[in-house]
């Protein structure tokens, strides 16, 4: 499936997703999702076939993933249940080291002889391609873990509710935006478990249990030749179904003014439908924006997209180095720039931390997926570069010897590469709330949630929608505008940062579609941040008449 | 073996239907076996194969309906697949936009498959990436790309007498030349049925090319310039324009092609009246599968002509609702072009931009259509008919429609992702802000 196949089909037109094919696996029963698959025991019999025959064939490192990927989407509009998607996909995927060449190969049959039969494929592979290597593989040294394991700590297991509930609360979330004036609406619930097993040369078998969810919705309003949607305010996280319950202690009102309520770790999708309702209809008669320089109160929800794409991505090290240069691109976050240890990536007031352990993050796990405990560290501390995101085989390029655990494969059929830790900008110390940021705006946007977004290949020049624009002039909000994108320049905007509400506000953005590498691979990563100031920022206006 | 012949679909379908007790039952069976070769930093980086088999079964009791699948085709997994989807469309609501299986259907013959597509080897694509990195590093160049190949079949069959069966190869390659000192990058993309057709090491001399004269490019004024678009600048623009000629869409009012007032565009004009856009499965160039996933056959058929929009796609449960024929989406899209080539159309060009390629692209407005992005891998700057110097990459915030309407010229046509695109002269093309990206 193409992303845009599954835009259609989700009825969802933003954000950072994507599905491919390779994910859906086998359908199956949402019973069959609760049946256990193959234990820890033969698990390790099976990898040790994989790493044994590697061995035998001459490959000096090999790491076997066995996988099972569990899958559960519901998809609704208006009053009708679209699509209920139950998915398993199960197999083995076997890298290894042969002449100095990575070589990878997968298969679904997990029995000796399959697994033979792929490990002498990923052989056979890397000798082919060793021909033509320049660079042997170099791997930072990594401490076999022996046999251990780690689950993401949820309090409800997704498999365990009901198909019926899940169906009843997307449409009553629907039909609560339809009774306040919405024309249609598309929801959905992404739900994943991934189950896997890690096994290396090294002397590690990890045993892994992983959940994720992701309740979404776009509510349209129609009125005089217009449409206009207001997406969810929803997080995907790294939660189980308890994300739905909706506590009111977990949700925060947006600025005086606007009437929004916003989530932290838990949502009530029914609350914010019906708000969504209200804003989609507000939008078709709002004003639409002047273009020119706009202070920006840009809302975690919104700002976690910034984040991800001016400040994740280019400081992932394989974009630094050009591993990346035919897809994604490269970075201008340049080693030079890291070395001279004083470039100013924003301002003092910026510090971004990478963090895979992270709780309730989508990117939280144990160990990564070559075996590397999950740990926290500096990206960008007071302002200034400090260090990048990097995996075992590219740590010795920047000088280290410890991979910093940021390796992930979409699934036992794709091979592992690095991918996005959690980037997310720390909160401010002092106590200010978002009351008191409007307060200080005399020309301002506030902007929720997410919305239209771009970025050049090496992440100078963005652009960025938003869901819900509201203006503020001299420390008030006033109406919602349309129209709205703003662009600038990476190290500009995050220079321009001037002050970051307090821990109180902070909360998690997440994507669960984010993609990256040739083949294509998905990841989910979350961003968190507190509500943020950005001053003088560039507005254009976004109307068109065709 | 994930590839199995027109006569062994039949025999595994006709299998699986025999066990069916339900209603209704469709079953869609297919295969692919793909390989592909990565590299970047002038070395080989990543490599692997993959292989994969999946039948699947959907059953169906009046609106109820539950899909299986399974990768396993011996007779008691075929029973056991479809005895589940039954299982599932007992228990699934009801879904009032259900549609019966269609009978059986006329195809066309495909052209679908080259056999030496299906036959290449790790050694076939490891030399795919030598002839690209070396013909780089001998110009002090850094080459980074890769090959995909893939060769599959899918099939299927329902309790109506319906069959369908087709296989396929394809190829695709990309690759990006930077130059050593980091101010010139050059890309290029070829796609083929058939490996003899790829070319790809003339793809990657042209990336080459593109990334020497790219070096040390200057910045010019953002703001609306004649542009000549390669055809794989302008793939995606209208690509994402032909999805949206979605027939429901436009008539729930949240679509471009929705009317004030209510109804659709289809039937107007809708951009210049030299834009001829059509489907054509049967094309030697870009051939396509002359099926779809739910058996409908798909034809030649025009989508946009002399400038007016002649078709929106309709799903069979819209159609029956708006008492009209179904329309599938098409499975390609091919552009007329003009007799121009590319030196002509430059020839041609008092002052402009010539695009290579335009990238990340993204929705601002679905009303309107508009979509922002920017160039990359090769911008140069046109004056009185002559590539005067390459420029900095821009920011573009621009509408496919409002680009059809400002259409000039119509040059050759290239095959870009299974598509034919003429390289098209356009003025007024909007950019927006400017890119020091390299």
């Amino acid at each position: 499936m193409k992303r845009r196949d599954f835009v259609q089909l989700a009825g969802l037109g933003a954000g950072a997703m994507m599905l491919p094919t390779s994910l859906m696996g086998k359908s199956i029963s949402a019973e069959a999702l609760l049946t256990p698959g193959m234990d820890v025991a033969q698990k390790k019999m099976m990898a040790d076939v994989a790493l044994n025959t590697a061995k035998s064939l001459g490959a000096t490192y090999a790491d076997a993933r066995i996988g099972r990927y569990l899958n559960q989407y519901v998809f609704t509009r208006e009053d009708k249940v679209q699509n209920v998607v139950n998915t398993e996909s199960f197999g083995i995927g076997i890298r290894v080291i042969t002449n100095g060449t990575w070589g990878f190969a997968s298969t679904n049959d997990v029995s000796p002889d399959g697994i033979k039969k792929a490990t002498n494929q990923a052989v056979a592979i890397a000798k082919a391609n060793s021909k033509i290597q320049t660079d042997p593989v170099k791997l930072a040294p990594v401490k076999g873990k022996g046999e251990v394991s780690w689950k993401t700590p949820i309090k409800k297991d997704f498999k365990d509710v009901p198909i019926s509930e899940k169906v009843d609360l997307l449409l009553t979330a629907n039909a609560a935006a339809m009774e306040n004036g919405a024309n249609y609406v598309n929801s959905a619930l992404f739900m994943v478990n991934e189950q896997k097993y890690f096994a290396s040369t090294d002397g590690s078998y990890i045993d892994q249990d992983v959940h994720r969810i992701w309740p979404t919705f776009g509510v349209t309003a129609i009125g005089d030749g217009k449409f206009k949607t207001r997406q969810a305010m929803s997080a995907p996280m790294g939660m189980g179904y308890e994300y739905m319950d909706g506590l009111d202690s977990e949700k925060l009102a947006g600025p005086e003014g606007t009437g929004m309520n916003l989530y932290r770790q838990s949502y009530d999708i029914v609350e914010d439908a019906t708000l969504a309702a209200k804003q989609a209809k507000e939008m078709l008669t709002a004003k639409s924006v002047d273009p020119g320089k706009y202070d920006l109160v840009l809302e975690p929800n919104h700002l976690g997209l910034t984040i991800h794409e001016s400040v994740g991505h280019p400081l992932e090290l394989d974009r630094v180095l050009g591993y990346e240069a035919n897809y994604a691109g490269t970075s201008f976050a340049t080693l030079d720039k890291w070395k001279s240890g004083d470039f100013k990536y924003g301002s003092d007031k910026v510090n971004l931390v990478a963090d895979k352990t992270q709780v309730g993050s989508l990117g939280a796990v144990g160990y990564d997926d070559e075996g590397v405990a999950c740990k926290k560290w500096d990206l960008v501390r007071d302002g200034v570069l400090v260090n990048y995101q990097a995996i075992r085989d590219q740590v010795h390029m920047i000088d280290q010897n410890e991979s910093h655990g940021c390796c992930y494969s979409q699934s036992w059929n794709d091979v592992q590469f690095q991918r996005m830790p959690n980037v997310s900008l720390e909160a401010g110390k002092e106590k200010y709330s978002i009351n008191d940021m409007v307060k200080d705006v005399e020309k301002g946007i506030y902007i929720a949630g997410r919305g239209s977004y771009s970025i050049d290949q090496q992440r100078y020049n963005f652009q960025f929608g938003g869901t819900a624009f509201y203006e503020i002039k001299n420390g008030k909000v006033e109406g919602m505008l349309n129209d709205v994108a703003y662009q600038s320049n990476t190290q500009e905007f995050w220079n321009s940062c001037s002050k970051i509400c307090d821990k109180d506000d902070y909360r998690l953005f997440g994507s669960f579609f984010d993609g990256k590498g040739q083949p294509s691979q998905v990841s989910a990563v979350s961003h968190g941040s507190s509500t943020t100031r950005f001053d003088g920022v560039n507005v254009i206006n976004t109307g068109r008449t065709i | 073996m994930a590839i199995y012949s027109k006569e062994q679909a039949r025999k595994i379908m006709e299998k699986a239907l025999s066990f069916s007790k339900a209603d209704t039952c469709e079953v869609n069976l297919s295969g692919s076996e793909s390989g592909n070769i990565r590299y970047a930093r002038n070395t080989v980086s990543t490599a692997g194969y993959r292989s994969n088999q999946t039948l699947v079964v959907q059953s169906s009791f009046g609106l109820k309906s539950g899909t299986a699948t399974i990768d396993e085709f011996d007779d008691a997994s075929l029973e056991k697949v479809v005895r589940r989807a039954e299982e599932l469309a007992k228990l699934s609501p009801e879904n009032p936009e259900f549609m019966e299986p269609l009978g059986p259907q006329q195809y066309d013959e495909s052209k679908t498959y080259i056999e030496a597509t299906a036959n290449i080897t790790p050694e076939f694509r490891a030399q795919v990436a030598a002839d690209s990195i070396n013909p780089a590093a001998a110009k002090d160049v850094t080459a980074a790309g890769f090959l995909n190949d893939s060769n599959g079949f899918a099939a299927m069959m329902n309790s109506k007498g319906l069959f369908a069966y087709n296989k396929s190869t394809n190829a695709n390659f990309t690759v990006t030349m930077r130059t050593n000192d980091g101010t010139g990058s050059g890309w290029a993309t070829r796609d083929a049925t058939d490996i003899d057709k790829l070319q790809a090491s003339m793809a990657s001399k042209r990336a080459i090319d593109k990334a020497l004269m790219s070096r040390k490019a200057q910045a010019i004024e953002p703001g609306k310039y004649t542009v000549i678009l390669e055809p794989s600048a302008s793939e995606q623009l209208l690509n994402n324009m032909l999805f949206s000629f979605n027939a429901r869409n436009a008539d729930e009012g949240r679509s471009f092609m929705s009317k004030e007032g209510g109804g659709t565009k289809l039937g107007e004009k809708i951009v210049d009246e030299r834009v001829n856009i059509w489907t054509d499965p049967m094309n030697e160039e870009v051939p396509s599968a002359p099926w779809n996933g739910g058996g409908q056959p798909l034809k030649r058929m025009p989508i946009v002509e002399n400038g007016v929009a002649k078709n929106l796609f309709y799903s069979r449960y819209w159609a029956k609702e708006k008492g009209v024929e179904a329309v599938p989406f098409p499975s390609n899209g091919i552009m007329a072009g003009g007799d121009a080539s590319l030196e002509d159309m430059i020839k041609d060009t008092k002052r402009g931009i010539l695009v290579t390629r335009l990238w990340y692209i993204r929705t601002v407005d679905p009303q309107t259509l508009l979509y922002t992005g920017l160039t990359r891998d090769g911008t140069f700057f046109i004056e009185n008919g002559k590539i005067k110097y390459p420029i900095k990459n821009f920011r573009f915030n621009e509408s496919p429609i409002i680009m059809l309407n400002n259409l000039e010229t119509l040059g050759q046509q290239e095959r870009v992702n299974g598509n034919l695109i003429p390289y098209m002269k356009v003025r007024d093309f909007t950019f927006t802000s400017l890119s020091d990206a390299v």
